[in-house]
């Protein structure tokens, strides 16, 4: 279970709001994506779920609780950028969530648990397409394949809820809609909870069942950083919900 | 023509191009020594390079009368002992302090006024001071050097910690690491070639604030030697020191680098091969 209820947030940072009276209830399971014009504050709002951030006034509840005021491993997140870690391989990098869940002195694994541990990394990379790179270091991948491994190693733990800061950003239509599946179908296996910022509405409509629109409804012109963006439309997919619903698998 | 920027030596030229300057050095040395030589053949300033091969065979393959020891290997294994505890020291003191400062914002809060305070007082002022504190013999030197060099490495530490993007440090918390773990998988792995290179630079430090300390006080050591003959101009002695010095520090610079590429192989990833 993971439900998501936002009562009256804002976020300012000096001489600036960036949100103002964010008010959402995310059920569990919900997949929202994030439009809005750039700089409007969608990272922001990922962050502030993340826990990096607190809130200047307004709270964060997760399954009725107070959020707890830093990342763990309940929530997963891919950024924009920097999400992995450069002096680890593919492989590397998919199985660190395994060795700090299992190893909670020295951070590794060794003999039949790495192994074990290998063989479910492979399985995930075999997934987002990168079977055949296994062994190299993310300076020597694409922008898009830097995202779609950063995707493996934050799905590897199943997080209840999932951030993604423009995950599909730099890939060619083909990859997108692989990985479109991908993601679809780990979202109605482990019943998580998505949220999902990106600048692609159709990419929006096609896999949510929920857009949130952020947008600036006042605007004073001699001080820009006067007022925030707000949630100006939130529209609920819910016929495609069924739809989905219908096609996961029964359980 | 191409540009000159665009235009490379290959793999013969560079050699020569390198060794070219070596080369000049060396004839501008011996003619000058000859020059002087004919003039006055009790010349002492330059001299031959057989009067340097004799005082190395003196002082390197032959056992000194009084003590029985080979000079120039006990001055260096002397040196080498001091220089390598007191960067083992300020090694061990960069990461503990460094990686603290700039991971732990309570460590920052609480040291980094204080360190960079500590890191603007002159060392060579204060050893007096050690020499006082902790005697004439060895650990005043050792002190010298962990003094010198330690401020430094523990500030370029803590700054390239607080320089890693904010991104990896939450992806590892969104893995539910913590922080020991950080520190061990995330921090460490990625610090420990850049501390190799702070240490690659203060190498030059570290031979200043020794031979300086051994000038001064001391019984051994290539600094003690090379002042100690100081006295009677023997500079036949004193060259193929500095000499032996510079070597001795050009490899252990060569051997950090051998070691960075060779421990890391991710910071070569993704660069083109030149
Ligand atoms: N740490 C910060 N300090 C001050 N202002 C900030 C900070 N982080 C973000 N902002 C401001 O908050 C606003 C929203 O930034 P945010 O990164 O959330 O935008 P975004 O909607 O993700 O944009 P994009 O679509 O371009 O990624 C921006 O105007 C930015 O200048
Ligand atoms: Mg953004």
């Amino acid at each position: 279970m993971s439900n998501v209820t936002v009562r009256d947030l804002w976020m300012e940072y000096p001489n600036q709001v960036v949100l103002e009276r964010v008010n959402l209830e995310i059920p569990s399971g919900e997949f929202c994506a994030l439009v809005g014009p750039s700089g409007c504050g969608k990272t922001t709002f990922l962050r502030l779920l993340l826990g990096e951030e607190r809130p200047t006034r307004g709270r964060i509840l997760l399954d009725g609780e107070p959020l707890v005021a830093e990342p763990g491993p309940d929530r997963g997140v891919v950024f924009q950028r920097y999400s992995v870690f450069p002096h680890l391989t593919v492989l590397e990098n998919v199985i660190l969530g395994r060795e700090f869940q299992q190893s909670r002195f020295l951070g590794r694994l060794f003999g039949a648990r790495r192994r074990a541990a290998l063989e479910e990394a492979r399985g995930v990379l075999e997934a987002v397409g990168l079977g055949n790179h296994l062994g190299k270091y993310p300076a020597e991948l694409s922008g898009g394949m830097q995202q779609r491994l950063a995707i493996a190693q934050a799905l590897i733990l199943k997080p209840k809820i999932l951030l993604l800061d423009e995950p599909f950003g730099a890939l060619d239509p083909g990859t997108k809609a692989q990985m479109y599946e991908l993601l679809l179908r780990l979202w109605s296996e482990e019943k998580m909870t998505v949220f999902m910022v990106t600048h692609d509405l159709k990419e929006g409509f096609t896999l949510a069942t929920r857009v949130l629109a952020f947008d600036k409804v006042r605007v004073d012109p001699t001080d820009p950083g006067a007022y925030g963006a707000r949630i100006t439309y939130d529209l609920p997919l819910t016929l495609k919900k069924a739809a989905m619903g219908a096609l996961a698998p029964v359980g | 023509m191409r540009r000159i920027i665009n235009r490379r030596p290959g793999r013969g030229g560079a050699l020569f191009w390198g060794a070219l300057p070596f080369l000049v050095a060396c004839a501008g040395y011996g003619v000058a020594s000859a020059l002087r030589l004919a003039e006055n053949p009790n010349d002492k300033l330059l001299p031959p390079l057989s009067a340097m091969v004799a005082a190395v065979a003196r002082v390197a393959f032959t056992p000194d009368a009084r003590t029985g020891d080979y000079l120039m290997w006990a001055d260096t294994l002397a040196s080498l002992h001091r220089l390598g505890l007191g960067l083992g020291v300020a090694t061990a003191l960069a990461l503990v302090i460094g990686i603290g400062m700039g991971l732990i914002p309570y460590v920052r809060a609480g040291l980094s006024p204080f360190v960079a305070m500590l890191s603007m007082v002159p060392p060579m002022a204060v050893l007096p001071v050690l020499f006082i504190v902790f005697g004439l013999d060895e650990l005043s030197k050792v002190v010298l050097i962990v003094v010198g060099v330690a401020p430094f490495l523990v500030r370029d530490l803590a700054m390239r910690t607080v320089e890693m993007p904010r991104e990896q440090l939450i992806k590892a918390q969104t893995l539910g690491a913590n922080t020991w773990q950080i520190v061990l998988r995330v921090v460490l792995p990625q610090m420990l070639p850049r501390l190799a290179d702070a240490l690659r630079l203060s190498l030059g430090p570290a031979w200043l604030f020794l031979i300086s300390a051994e000038a001064i006080a001391a019984t051994e050591g290539l600094g003690y030697r090379i002042f100690l003959v100081r006295r009677y101009m023997a500079m036949d002695v004193i060259l193929p020191y500095v000499a032996w010095i510079t070597l001795l520090a050009f490899a252990s610079d060569l051997l950090l680098r051998w070691f960075n590429a060779r421990c890391f192989p991710w910071l070569r990833a993704g660069k083109a091969s030149p």
